[in-house]
């Protein structure tokens, strides 16, 4: 199906042997170097991510519950020109999300100028009613944004999803690099890549940057579950980067609307709080009361104005996969442009016609649930059996404002080192967009994720998929 | 830092300690049934058994005495609180909590000290259970290598001074187990068997040519206990171990500009040490001397917590 006609981010529409322009010399670098010492480079980076000990948990697989992410030692690369259009339209679409957030828990604009049915939006599990009237400390809701990108020929980039609650994968960005660094050095003199090792320094500033005023000299900790959490190295290995403390909910506590954190000389003021936690856990008061994982009175130090949280509470509002489908809009109504980026053609099922449409074509399409992640929940329909599309349509028909429904894109793909020799393997793209105080800042890279089966489009890693190091290169003449 | 991260760390300190203890336990004990005979081998597995206080443990499971199931419980066994797999589990679950306060090569060296022993299923014939102690001990040594290196800052001295109270306890049960065998000079004492005991004793502290060093000529069971007690130039007499507990709490103090119960609990017992001969020791009774250092030791243990609001 699929993989017959999709675009190689190598070796262009054609498949022939010549490179796109640009990136000829990856061409012969993979063409001079042995497999077998490929395959050397290949193991001694898997053998460095295991005794590092980044591991990535699996929900409901016990026995691989830390799994290292296959990591494939060949680079996918923007040109400077891709990158310099694929940033822009990222910064247009983040700011738009900021925008659309402030709103819809502010003035409502949007809805009364009739741009999105209210249902849609103030009828949304993600919609967060404890925050709403509230503003966030410098009207900075999402300020770390992960923006799921898919390609599918030499122009056409897709907004797949925004992940806009608590993203996770940048440290592969980073570790990744270091791998291919340590391994292939020599690529980096070949090619002109822009570095990413600033990200923990920017996300710093970023997060510091929202700090509440009147916190002249603030303190910002990163709040993780715990490390049994599957995105717990990251946790760590960012906090650690960032020279800022990790800290479980049980190492805070709210008194008088202030946040303290407990350390071995006493209590110390947090006035940022860089929250790895779904909104639902953060504060047993306000939301799931079973939670132990949160602050208790938590919310009411972010209501009282006294404490930042990264991401704002009730971002998940932008998150939903409804609201998605008017992501082009919400772009035009605030930023007043075109949008740069498009959406993936998307049916919403709560509409008749959508819906109607989408039973017809089951086989073709993808669906999805409005509020699922990582893969779950999820019919690709060129590849399901005949079982599980009658297990989608029922629940399709039972409840259809539950799902969206996409076409099969042809993902783009990038030569891979598998068990037989380099083959394409379709790939998609997660940069990480930060928003802070002063504006936008896009590091130039991100998390390349790779479906290591054949033909397979499912990159997710609890799905089994792998990743890639993404070198976007530096203008030419620019160094 | 954070109290949590502190509890951690001091955790980690003890595990591996732990872990270190009962290796060569397990090591010195294979020793010495190589060298005797085969008949006092069940006695002398029970008695490492209950140096690490796991007689009862294994008691449980309902099994014999023998070499096998003895050096599975001490190595491998996850019912025993203080088999080396435990502690070592134990080490890294606290050191992927408390991962940012490791330096990578800390890291790096528990979680292959773990890996060494995750998959091992069965301890292996008495040879094989040499190798795999040796391999942890081996990464034990890249562990303490890398604390040497780190900075010397909280985070090393919670990892230390786990390690010290640790040890001070661990020494303390080795000596009450085979205090019977550092019986007042003038006993009729110095057969085969007991020259490999004290030897054994000497061995699991990594102490032999050390001891000779010290008092040159025979093995005098007295002397071994001075020696394992009273002497501070031995790293792991309990005397180190109390000396360096005070430098330790001394280092916060210093940053800190506050002491607490620990700080006074570790200086009395110092005090008190230094003006002990090993003769007022077996006067006492070297069996009540030892518990009173093992309630103390965990005295200064509880304070440590509350000082530093491990809770």
């Amino acid at each position: 199906m699929a993989e017959a006609k999709a675009f190689d981010e190598l070796w262009g529409d054609g498949g022939a042997d010549t490179a796109r322009p640009g990136l000829e010399a990856l061409a012969s670098w993979l063409s001079e170097i042995p497999a077998a010492e490929l395959d050397r480079r290949q193991l001694a980076a898997e053998a460095a991510f295991r005794s590092l000990g980044i591991t990535f948990a699996v929900y409901g697989k016990e026995d691989a519950s830390e799994r290292i992410i296959p990591f494939d030692i060949i680079p996918r690369i923007f040109t400077a020109a891709e990158w310099a259009r694929l940033s822009a339209g990222l910064e247009q679409r983040v700011r738009a999300i900021n925008a659309f957030i402030d709103d819809v828990y502010g003035a409502q604009r949007i809805i009364a100028d009739g741009v999105i049915p209210a249902d849609i939006v103030l009828g949304n599990a993600q919609y967060c009613i404890a925050v709403a009237g509230a503003r966030a400390p410098h009207g900075v809701y999402a300020h770390i944004c992960g923006i799921d990108l898919v390609r599918t020929g030499a122009d056409e980039f897709f907004v797949l999803e925004d992940n806009v609650r608590t993203p996770s994968g940048v440290s592969y960005m980073l570790e990744n690099r270091e791998a291919m660094l340590r391994l292939s050095p020599e690529l980096f003199d070949l090619l002109e890549v822009e570095p990413v090792d600033s990200y923990p320094e920017v996300l710093r500033e970023t997060l510091l940057s929202t700090a509440p005023d009147g916190a002249t000299t603030p303190t910002a900790v990163l709040l993780t579950p715990g490390h049994f959490n599957s995105a717990f190295y990251e946790h760590s290995f960012l906090a650690d980067n960032m020279g800022i403390e990790l800290v479980e909910g049980t190492d805070l506590e709210v008194d008088d609307d202030i946040v303290w954190m407990r350390t071995i000389h006493g209590r110390v003021r947090v006035d940022v709080i860089y929250r790895r936690i779904d909104d639902a856990f953060l504060d047993p008061l306000v939301f799931r009361a079973d939670s132990a994982l949160g602050i208790p009175g938590l919310m009411a130090a972010y209501l009282a104005g006294n404490v930042s949280l990264a991401n704002a509470p009730g971002t998940g509002i932008a998150d939903d996969k409804a609201i998605y489908s008017y992501m082009p809009e919400i772009v035009r109504y605030y930023a007043d442009e075109e949008p740069i980026l498009p959406n993936v053609e998307t049916w919403r099922c709560r509409e008749p016609k959508a819906l109607s449409f989408v039973l017809e074509h089951l086989e073709e399409l993808v669906v999805k649930l409005v509020d699922g992640s990582g893969g779950y929940g999820m019919l690709i329909g060129p590849t399901a059996t005949r079982k599980e599309i009658a297990k989608f349509r029922a629940a399709l028909e039972a409840e259809p404002e539950r799902y969206i429904a996409q076409p099969t894109l042809a993902l783009s793909t990038v030569p891979t080192f598998t068990e037989r020799g380099i083959a394409p393997r379709h790939v998609d793209f997660r940069p990480f967009v930060l928003t802070g105080a002063h504006g936008v800042t896009i590091v130039p890279g991100g998390l390349t994720r790779v479906a290591l089966t054949k033909g397979s489009l499912v990159v997710n890693s609890s799905q089994g998929g792998g990743t890639k190091d993404s070198f976007v290169l530096a203008p030419a003449g620019a160094r | 830092m954070l109290s949590r991260t502190a509890a951690n760390l001091y955790w980690i300190g003890r595990y591996m300690e732990r872990a270190e203890f009962t290796s060569r336990l397990v090591e010195a004990t294979i020793r010495l049934n190589a060298l005797g005979d085969h008949a006092e081998a069940d006695q002398s597995w029970r008695s490492a058994l209950s140096v690490v206080g796991a007689d009862q443990a294994f008691d449980a499971t309902g099994e014999s005495v023998g070499s096998l199931n003895a050096r599975r419980h001490l190595t491998l066994s996850e019912a025993n609180p203080s088999s080396i797999r435990s502690c070592l589990s134990q080490a890294r679950d606290s050191a992927r909590a408390a991962r940012t306060a490791l330096t990578v090569e800390l890291w790096e060296a528990i979680n292959r000290a773990w890996l060494t022993i995750r998959d091992r299923t069965s301890p292996g014939g008495a040879q094989a259970t040499l190798n795999l102690v040796d391999s942890v001990k081996a990464e034990i040594r890249g562990f303490e290598g890398g604390l040497g290196r780190m900075l010397r800052s909280e985070g090393c001295w919670f990892l230390h001074l786990g390690s010290v109270i640790e040890r001070g306890d661990s020494i303390a049960r080795l000596l009450d187990v085979k205090y019977y065998l550092l019986l007042p000079p003038g006993q009729e004492v110095g057969g085969k068997l007991d020259r490999d005991q004290w030897m054994t004793l000497l061995q699991i502290v990594s102490a032999r040519t050390a001891y000779r060093h010290l008092y040159g000529g025979a093995l005098q069971p007295w002397l071994v206990a001075d020696f394992l007690i009273l002497r501070s130039e031995m790293p792991r007499s309990l005397i180190a171990s109390a000396e360096e507990t005070v430098a330790l709490l001394s280092s916060f103090a210093a940053r800190s500009g506050r002491q607490g119960q620990a700080d006074r609990l570790a200086r009395a017992r110092l005090d008190r040490m230094q003006d002990l001969d090993i003769e007022a020791v077996v006067q006492e009774g070297l069996h009540e001397w030892l518990h009173a250092y093992l309630r103390e030791n965990a005295a200064i243990d509880q304070a440590i917590a509350q000082q530093f609001r491990f809770g």
